[in-house]
């Protein structure tokens, strides 16, 4: 076995695109993915709607991924599959496991975090009631039926209106399922405008805003759910308590970055994201490890990971081979209205304009994107509407950046 | 058909049960146990809060305080033997007030009777050292360094398969349900019309300890449930706390704990509840009153990593202590109930009694000549060194597929949970043996390849696979 300039860690959509990007500036690549084949969670979600941005065409999970696939292959990038990544040092060490080789640690010169993210699972919301089985979190309904063949049950309610939640009620309702409702404790839904259209709406399935799902009943299997209506708090209302009878209740309540290996490597966290702070060429707080997709902010387009692992690709393979250079950073943080910013560090010292992403507190009309230091207004762009639930970017030009003397800003004005 | 005659039949598969099985193993004895679940350590042994008590608690002179300070002192030794986490953590009973530092007083005398070590009453910067999250609010604290931690279901597991690894027969799905005194003992019929025979009877059967005793006949106790909710939070609140953090007792009871588990969890709870039927089902206002009531006891607790929440039911009964006696009623029959806290802490100290001295005054005890009180642990693997974890992939390759990630559990664990004694027959046995599906998050990952893993071995299809036994099927059938 031997050393690498870049390893990338999870062979999703974000691992392969920056692989093929870090091999074509001429670095020597390996991608350690720990399921049996390469794809990542695209393998699971069949329904299309991929790649609208990028290829101007609508794929399915596996057709988006098998482009990169294809690239990888095309190309001399190891694989290691069947291989689960156990640490990251702090010097740039992997640590894996599989059934051939054993456990190992290999170094390499620039590694790219890619592990994607994982489902909030219901044990963390606290639904009082009982345990029993017939309760999923959706990508693991997702798992059972599209990739293993099985339905989970036949009369199903949903908590959470992502766009996971309201793709599961679509597929259950096509395996003949029957989907009672999905429930949404937010007063709007954070999925995509199309998928509460091609989901619900085109289903006759019920969607009720500002409800949550407040007991579970049933012994052995799910037998039914109380939801109730909550408050600007989220607090259920007394009164306005609903029953269901069920089989099986899905829970699409958010998705987290699986960074655990990311504090393996005493790489920085920012809260706001749960993934690492990273400067506009995705390289994080440590020198020489970079992080991409999922695992650096939850997407909603996978078009936009691939395009942020490209960047993290050619970012990795420069470090390895040239080392890295010395940063000159301001901040940028998040002002009114604005949940979170990325990147969280400006580095002066990188040339080119510097695409910044975001997402709103709220749902806003009729509002305004304002990136500015100090008193000064670098970028202000009107904008109609603006939901937490669709991802935000405004453009820093490259020209903005290198006077700049202070922190940045990005405030929603409303 | 000639059905034998087991010496001794162990009803109830918890922890007393459990280590009663394993004492019996140590004697050339037959011997069954009937567990009604499809798993062992699924009744109080699954859901409690896994406190190996100090003994300072306990009345003077009662039951509780003498098997639990004995049993206290055996814990180390049996967990080791077993393969089984047991950590000396220390306990903390905490005072808020003048009034509960005298009661702490009261509570390091009795402790003193009791024969507990070591009580020292500290204060107010000396309980800050030790516990930096402690809330402002605490004036001092009850220290007692023999308090200590264990996973109550992994050692009852554990209990049990060594017992059988020593010769011992366990039956599960089986629920008691009829009684017959017949030649010899008696006959021991299932809800589903099974049988099994017995000389000696042991009834420790936890919630349902009354119903049986009734079915021999025997009136002479009740029992009745407490439900206590908990919550737990993430290992990423490991050193949250490192004691186990008591309030101060008061009639209506010992109040919530903070505590570490064993795994490096934080474990909230439990609340006190009476319920009739043994129900574990939480509640929003007793998960409200364990949130509330933890943030009574520390500042910044990190709810935030909430990964589940869930119930047990505590057993007491009507004498307000232990019952561990002969029965006066039916012969050869001996009553456990009522072991509710410090239930746990005191079951080796019960087992020996029960075996040692009750069942010997009915059966002659002769010690088998190759009882192996040892099992190797089930999550031995992980405490493996680099070199060693490799030895055991090159002979099983199946150690070196990661299943379940949150807790880095291998493929090889997990058909080893559905191979060793007790088998795990569901996906919650399996959990419950080696922490696949317990970590962040839930399953979410995991558990599809768990089931099928179990389907495999069971050799049965995958929609049989079920979370818990009967009506749990994890899957109602194919997709189109």
């Amino acid at each position: 076995m031997k050393n690498y300039d870049v390893i990338v860690i999870g062979g999703g959509p974000a691992g392969l695109a920056a692989a093929v990007k870090a091999y074509d500036y001429g670095a020597e690549v390996l991608i350690i993915e720990r399921e049996d084949i390469l794809g990542g969670i695209l393998n699971q979600c069949i329904h299309n709607g991929f790649g609208l941005t990028r290829f101007k065409e609508s794929l399915s999970g596996p057709e988006y991924a098998a482009r990169f696939v294809d690239e990888v292959k095309k190309r001399n990038i190891d694989v290691f599959i069947k291989t689960t990544v156990l640490s990251v040092g702090n010097d740039k060490s992997v640590t894996a496991i599989n059934e051939t080789d054993g456990v190992f640690t290999l170094k390499a010169k620039a590694i790219i975090l890619a592990m994607g993210c994982r489902e909030r699972s219901k044990g963390a919301l606290n639904v009082a009631g009982t345990r029993p089985a017939g309760l999923y979190s959706a990508g693991t309904a997702q798992k059972y039926v599209n990739v293993k063949g099985y339905l989970p049950g036949k009369n199903v309610v949903i908590l959470g209106s992502g766009d996971i939640g309201l793709i599961m009620a679509r597929r259950m309702t096509l395996e003949g399922a029957k989907v009672h409702a999905v429930c949404e404790i937010m007063p709007y839904s954070s999925g995509l405008k199309r998928n509460i259209v091609q989901c619900l709406n085109d289903f006759d399935i019920p969607l009720y805003l500002s409800h949550t799902i407040t007991k579970i009943e049933g012994d052995g299997r799910v037998t039914g759910v109380v939801i109730s209506q909550v408050d600007e708090n989220k607090r259920p209302i007394k009164g306005t308590e609903k029953h269901f009878d069920c089989d099986t209740v899905l829970f699409s309540v958010g998705l987290i970055p699986e960074n655990e290996l990311t504090k393996t490597a005493g790489v920085e966290i920012y809260p706001n994201t749960k993934g690492a702070y990273v400067y506009q060429n995705r390289e994080t707080s440590v020198e020489g490890i970079f992080s991409c997709g999922n695992v650096l902010h939850v997407h909603d387009l996978v078009d936009f990971v691939s395009e942020e692992a490209e960047i993290a690709g050619v970012a990795a393979a420069e470090y390895a081979l040239s080392g890295g250079k010395a940063h000159d950073a301001v901040s940028c943080v998040c002002g009114d209205n604005v949940s979170y910013v990325l990147p969280q560090k400006i580095d002066k010292n990188i040339d080119g304009n510097v695409k910044i992403f975001f997402r709103v507190k709220n749902v806003f009309k009729n509002c305004a994107v304002k990136v500015q230091s100090g008193d000064e207004i670098l970028v202000y762009k009107k904008k109609r509407i603006a939901l937490p639930g669709e991802m935000e970017t405004v453009t820093l030009p490259a020209d903005k950046i290198k006077t700049l003397n202070g922190g940045v800003t990005v405030s929603l004005e409303v | 058909m000639i059905k034998i005659m087991f010496d001794v039949v162990v009803i109830g598969g918890g922890v007393v049960g459990g280590l009663i099985l394993r004492k019996l193993a140590e004697y050339d004895l037959s011997v069954c146990m009937l567990e009604r679940a499809s798993d062992v350590a699924m009744g109080q042994s699954r859901a409690n809060s896994g406190i190996v008590h100090a003994g300072f608690d306990a009345a003077e002179g009662s039951l509780k305080a003498k098997f639990n300070v004995l049993g206290n002192k055996m814990m180390k030794g049996v967990a080791n033997a077993l393969g089984v986490e047991y950590k000396n953590n220390g306990s903390l009973v905490v005072a808020f007030s003048e009034k509960e530092m005298e009661t702490l007083k009261e509570l390091k005398k009795r402790g003193e009777i009791n024969g507990v070590e070591g009580l020292t009453i500290i204060d107010k910067k000396e309980l800050q050292e030790k516990e930096p999250n402690i809330s402002d609010d605490a004036l001092g604290a009850l220290y007692a360094p023999t308090g200590g931690i264990v996973c109550p279901y992994k050692l009852t597991i554990s209990a049990i398969g060594n017992a059988m690894d020593n010769g011992a027969k366990l039956k599960t799905e089986f629920e008691v349900s009829a009684v017959e005194k017949i030649e010899g003992g008696y006959a021991l019929t299932s809800l589903d019309g099974q049988t099994v025979q017995g000389k000696v009877v042991i009834n420790a059967a936890g919630i349902g300890t009354e119903k049986i005793a009734n079915l021999f006949g025997d009136y002479s106790f009740k029992v009745s449930g407490r439900k206590g909710e908990y919550i737990l939070l993430d290992k990423e609140s490991r050193g949250f706390v490192k004691h186990t953090l008591f309030f101060t007792p008061t009639e209506k009871g010992k109040g919530i704990l903070v505590s570490p588990t064993v795994d490096e969890n934080i474990l909230l709870g439990p609340t006190a509840q009476l319920v009739t039927d043994g129900n574990v089902e939480t509640s929003a206002e007793g998960l409200l009153d364990v949130q509330e009531k933890a943030k009574k006891m520390c500042k910044g607790v990190p709810f935030y990593n909430t990964i589940t929440s869930f119930a047990g039911t505590r057993a007491y009964s009507d004498r307000h202590d232990f019952i561990i006696e002969k029965s006066a009623v039916a012969d050869n029959l001996i009553n456990c109930a009522g072991i509710e806290s410090p239930g746990l802490t005191a079951s080796p100290a019960i087992a020996e009694y029960v075996v040692d001295v009750l069942v010997n005054e009915l059966i002659t005890l002769r010690k088998k000549e190759n009882f192996n009180p040892n099992r190797i642990p089930d999550n031995f693997f992980e405490k493996m060194s680099v070199a060693e974890k490799n030895a055991v992939i090159k002979e099983n390759k199946a150690y070196g597929r990661i299943i379940c990630r949150c807790e880095q559990i291998t493929e090889g664990e997990i058909v080893r949970a559905v191979t060793v004694n007790p088998r795990a027959t569901t996906i919650d046995a399996v959990k419950r043996r080696t922490r696949a599906g317990m970590g962040r998050c839930q399953g979410g990952f995991c558990q599809p390849q768990v089931a099928e893993i179990i389907a495999r071995e069971l050799n049965i299809p995958l929609e049989k696979v079920t979370k818990s036994g009967k009506n749990s099927e994890l899957l109602i059938g194919r997709t189109k």
